[in-house]
C-alpha cells in the first residue's frame, strides 16, 4: 500500500517536473515565434550591430590626421624653409601660409583651423643663438582632448625637424646619445581600431541585452497578455526562464556574429580562446539580459522603460566603461562610480582576450564581479516579478 | 484652427507630464549625466602605473629612473621589476601601463660617449593612452640625454643647445585644455536632442498601440494639425532642459560664456526641430512603440558617435564624413563649444548655424509627407 503510494507520487512527481519542463518549453517557443515575426527582434540582434561595428571601425578613431594647421612666416631663410616643408610633408597636418599672424589667427574661432604655428621675425637668430622657445604655437582648445592631441602632432614634428637638422649640420654624434627603443604589446601598428573594436562588442551586447528584453515584459502587461500567462499555471521561475533563454540565444548568435565580422572582416586578431571569449560573453549577457528584464518589470510601461534602458544601459557602456575615455584621469568620485557598471569588466576581458590572449590574472577577476551582477540582477528580478494582480 | 491646435497641444502636455514616472524619467536623468558624463569625458592620460626594470646601477641609469618619480601627476605610482618574467607578468595583468628598461651598459655607454639604447614596452590593448604615455617617456629621455650632455661639458657651445629647445603652447579659448569646458557644452546638445527624441518617437506608436489614435482621426483635426501638436510641446520640452542645462553650466560648472545667449538659442530651437522632425518620421514609421524605440536607437547611436563629442570629426575618413555634415547634433555641438568658449562674431556663428536650417525643413517635410501618407 505504502509502496505503491510512494510510487504513484514518485510519478506524479515526475509529471509534474515534466510538466515544468513542457511549461517553460511552450513559453520559449512562445516567445521564439513573437522574436521572429516581429522583425525589430531581428533588427536589434543582427543589423543594429553591423552598424555599430561599422561606425567603431571607420567613424570613431583616435588617430588624427588632416589637422587643419596655420602656419605663419614673418620671415624666410633656409632653416624656415626646411620646418615649413617638413610640416606640409607630414601626412598629418594640411598646411595654410600667411605672412600676418592676423590674418590666421581669426580662422582658430569656429575651428577653421586647429592651430597656428607662428615662426616668428627672429627665428634663425634665436635658434642660433640657443633660444630655448624659438616658435610659438596657438591651439584651439575649445575641443580639450583633441587640443592635445594636436599639440603632441605638432612638437612630435618639431622634435624630429631639430634631428634633421642637427644630423645636416654635422652634429649627429651628438644627437640621440639615448635613443628610445618602443615597443608596443598586443597591437604593434598602435592602431586606435585595433583597440576600439573589441571594446565596442561591450556597447553593443549593452545594448542588444536590454533593449531586446526592457520592452518585452513591459509590452506584455501594456497589452494586457500578462494578465493571461499569470492565470496560467506558470511560476514566477517559469515565466522568467521562458522569457530569458530565447533571448540569450538569440543574444549568443549576435556576439558570434559580431566576432566574426571583427575577426575575418575588420582584420582584429583573436589571439584567445573561443571557449573562454564564449564563457565570458555568455556571463555578460546574463547581466545584460537580467538588466533589462528588471528594468521592465519595475516600469511596466514601454516608454519609461526604453529610458532606463537607454540611461543605465546604452550611455553608461560607452562613456563609464573605459572604451574611449581614460578611466584613471577621472575625478576620484566617478572613477569609483565606473565600477558599479560591469561593461568596465567586459571591455578589459574582450580587449585582453582578442588582443593579448588569456590572460588569467586579467579574465577571472572580471568574470566573477560580471557573474555577481548577474546573478543579483536575475535574483532581484524574480523578486520584482509579480505574480498577483494588485 | 489656431484654438484647436492650442487645445491638442496642451493634451499633449498633460500626456507626458501626467503619468509620473515619465515625468522623473525626462527632467532628472538629463541633469545627472550632465554631472556624471561631462567629468568623464576625457582622453587625458594621467594616474598611470609606470613599470621601471633596471639592469644596470651606475649612476647614469639611476638619475634617469628618478626623473619618472618626478612627475607624480602622470606615473601616480612607479613600480620596480628586477625580471624580465615580472615585466611580463606586470603588463599582461594590465598592472602596468607602460615599462621602462635600462639594459645592463647604459651608465658605461653614456660615459664612454657612445649611443645607447632605452627600450619602453608599452600596453597596445590601450593604444591611445600607450601613445600618450610613449610621448611622455620620450621627453623625460630626451631632456635627460641633453642635460647630460651638458654636464659633461661635451656640448657647451650654444649651438648644441638647439636641441633642447621647444615649440611654446598657447591654449586659446580653453586656457587649462580642461575637457569639462569641453564636454559639457556637447552634453547640451546630446541630451536636449535625447529628449526631445523620445518624446516625439514613441508619441505617435503609443496612441496607434493604446487604440486612442483612431479617436484623433475622427475629431475635426487635420493630419498637419495633429502633427504640429505632437512637434511643439517636444520643442518645448527640450528647450526648456536645454535653457535649465545652460544655466548648470553658466552656475554650476562656472563656464565662462563668451557668446551671444539669443544666437544660441536661435541655434537650439533650428536644431530641435530638425530633431522634431526626425523624431515624428520614426514615430509614423513605426507600427509598435518597439520599433519607434529601436528607430530612436538607430538615429542617435550613430549620430552621438559621429558627432564630435567623443572622437574629432577631422578624423572620420573623407567618405564617411557627408553623414557628419548631414548630422545635426555635430552642428549643435560645435555651435554650443563655439558660443560658450570662442566668443564668435555674427558671421561666423551664422555660418555655422545656417546648415541647421534645411536639415530641419528636410526632416519636418519628409515626417509630414509620411505622416499623412500612413492616414490614408
Amino acid at each position: 500500500m505504502s509502496a505503491n503510494n510512494t510510487a504513484q507520487q514518485r510519478r506524479a512527481r515526475v509529471r509534474q517536473k515534466g510538466g515544468r519542463l513542457l511549461r517553460i518549453f511552450s513559453l520559449v517557443r512562445k516567445e521564439t515565434r513573437q522574436i521572429v515575426r516581429d522583425p525589430s527582434s531581428i533588427l536589434i540582434a543582427f543589423v543594429l550591430p553591423m552598424v555599430l561595428m561599422f561606425l567603431f571601425g571607420y567613424g570613431v578613431s583616435l588617430d588624427l590626421n588632416n589637422i587643419n594647421l596655420g602656419v605663419v612666416v614673418e620671415a624666410q631663410s633656409p632653416e624656415v624653409g626646411n620646418l615649413v616643408h617638413s610640416f606640409q610633408s607630414s601626412r598629418y597636418f594640411k598646411v595654410r601660409m600667411a605672412r600676418d599672424r592676423r590674418d590666421l589667427e581669426p580662422l582658430l574661432v569656429g575651428g577653421r583651423l586647429s592651430a597656428v604655428l607662428v615662426i616668428p621675425a627672429d627665428f634663425t637668430e634665436r635658434l642660433h643663438r640657443g633660444d630655448k622657445n624659438p616658435v610659438q604655437v596657438l591651439v584651439r582648445g575649445t575641443d580639450a582632448n583633441t587640443g592635445e592631441l594636436v599639440l603632441n602632432y605638432i612638437e612630435g614634428t618639431w622634435q624630429s625637424w631639430l634631428v634633421h637638422e642637427g644630423i645636416n649640420r654635422g652634429e649627429a654624434p651628438n644627437i640621440g646619445i639615448v635613443t628610445v627603443e618602443p615597443r608596443i604589446w598586443f597591437n604593434e601598428e598602435v592602431e586606435s581600431r585595433a583597440a576600439l573594436l573589441p571594446g565596442s562588442i561591450a556597447v553593443i551586447m549593452t545594448l542588444i541585452g536590454t533593449m531586446l528584453t526592457s520592452l518585452v515584459v513591459a509590452r506584455e502587461w501594456e497589452r494586457g497578455t500578462m494578465e493571461a500567462l499569470l492565470a496560467t499555471p506558470l511560476t514566477r521561475g517559469d515565466l522568467l526562464m521562458g522569457k530569458f533563454i530565447p533571448y540569450f540565444l538569440l543574444g549568443m548568435l549576435a556576439m558570434g556574429l559580431v566576432t566574426a565580422v571583427s575577426t575575418l572582416v575588420m582584420g582584429v586578431p583573436l589571439r584567445g580562446s573561443l571557449w573562454l571569449l564564449a564563457v565570458v560573453s555568455a556571463t555578460f549577457l546574463c547581466f545584460a539580459l537580467g538588466l533589462g528584464l528588471l528594468i521592465s518589470s519595475v516600469t511596466r510601461n514601454q516608454f519609461v522603460a526604453t529610458q532606463a534602458a537607454l540611461i543605465v544601459g546604452f550611455l553608461p557602456s560607452f562613456i563609464l566603461s573605459g572604451l574611449v575615455f581614460e578611466l584613471n584621469s577621472m575625478p576620484w568620485p566617478i572613477r569609483y562610480l565606473t565600477y558599479l557598471f560591469p561593461p568596465r569588466y567586459f571591455v578589459s576581458s574582450l580587449r585582453t582576450l582578442f588582443l593579448a590572449g588569456d590572460v588569467w590574472q586579467v579574465i577571472v577577476p572580471n568574470t566573477c564581479v560580471m557573474a555577481m551582477f548577474a546573478a543579483s540582477f536575475l535574483t532581484m528580478t524574480a523578486r520584482k516579478t509579480k505574480t498577483k494582480l494588485e | 484652427m489656431l484654438n484647436r491646435v492650442i487645445r491638442l497641444i496642451i493634451k499633449e502636455f498633460l500626456a507626458v507630464w501626467r503619468d509620473p514616472h515619465s515625468r522623473v524619467v525626462l527632467v532628472l536623468p538629463p541633469l545627472i549625466q550632465l554631472l556624471v558624463f561631462s567629468f568623464a569625458a576625457t582622453h587625458e592620460v594621467k594616474n598611470v602605473t609606470l613599470g621601471i626594470y633596471i639592469e644596470d646601477h651606475g649612476r647614469a641609469a639611476r638619475e634617469l629612473a628618478a626623473r619618472f618619480h618626478a612627475i607624480p601627476r602622470t606615473f601616480s605610482r612607479v613600480e620596480h621589476l628586477n625580471s624580465p618574467k615580472a615585466v611580463q607578468r606586470a603588463i599582461d595583468a594590465q598592472d602596468v601601463l607602460a615599462v621602462v628598461h635600462i639594459g645592463p651598459t647604459f651608465s658605461k655607454d653614456l660615459e664612454a660617449g657612445k649611443s645607447t639604447p632605452v627600450q619602453v614596452l608599452l600596453d597596445g590593448r590601450k593604444a591611445n593612452a600607450a601613445l600618450v604615455v610613449q610621448g611622455y617617456i620620450n621627453r623625460i629621455v630626451q631632456d635627460f640625454a641633453a642635460e647630460w650632455s651638458m654636464d659633461k661639458g661635451r656640448f657647451r657651445t650654444p649651438r648644441r643647445q638647439i636641441m633642447s629647445s621647444t615649440v611654446v603652447p598657447r591654449m586659446w579659448f580653453n586656457p587649462n585644455l580642461s575637457p569639462i569646458w569641453s564636454s559639457v557644452p556637447a552634453l547640451v546638445g546630446i541630451l536636449t536632442n535625447l529628449v526631445a527624441l523620445l518624446v516625439t518617437a514613441l508619441s505617435v506608436a503609443r496612441e496607434r498601440e493604446l487604440g486612442t489614435f483612431e479617436q484623433l482621426l475622427v475629431s475635426p483635426l487635420r493630419p498637419m494639425e495633429i502633427l504640429l501638436g505632437k512637434a511643439v510641446p517636444a520643442v518645448i520640452l527640450g528647450f526648456s532642459e536645454g535653457v535649465l542645462m545652460i544655466t548648470m553650466l553658466v552656475f554650476v560648472f562656472r563656464l565662462p560664456f563668451t557668446g551671444s545667449l539669443l544666437i544660441l538659442f536661435v541655434a537650439m530651437l533650428l536644431f530641435l526641430v530638425a530633431i522634431v522632425g526626425i523624431g515624428l518620421f520614426i514615430s509614423s514609421l513605426a507600427k509598435t512603440q518597439q520599433q519607434g524605440f529601436l528607430g530612436a536607437f538607430m538615429y542617435m547611436v550613430p549620430a552621438v558617435l559621429l558627432s564630435g563629442f567623443a572622437t574629432p570629426v577631422e578624423n572620420i575618413p573623407e567618405w564617411l564624413r557627408w553623414v557628419a555634415c548631414l548630422n545635426p547634433l555635430q552642428h549643435m555641438i560645435s555651435i554650443s563649444r563655439t558660443i560658450f568658449l570662442e566668443g564668435p562674431n555674427a558671421t561666423v556663428a551664422m555660418n555655422m548655424m545656417w546648415p541647421l536650417a534645411p536639415i530641419g525643413l528636410v526632416t519636418l517635410t519628409a515626417a509630414a509627407w509620411l505622416f499623412r501618407k500612413r492616414m490614408e
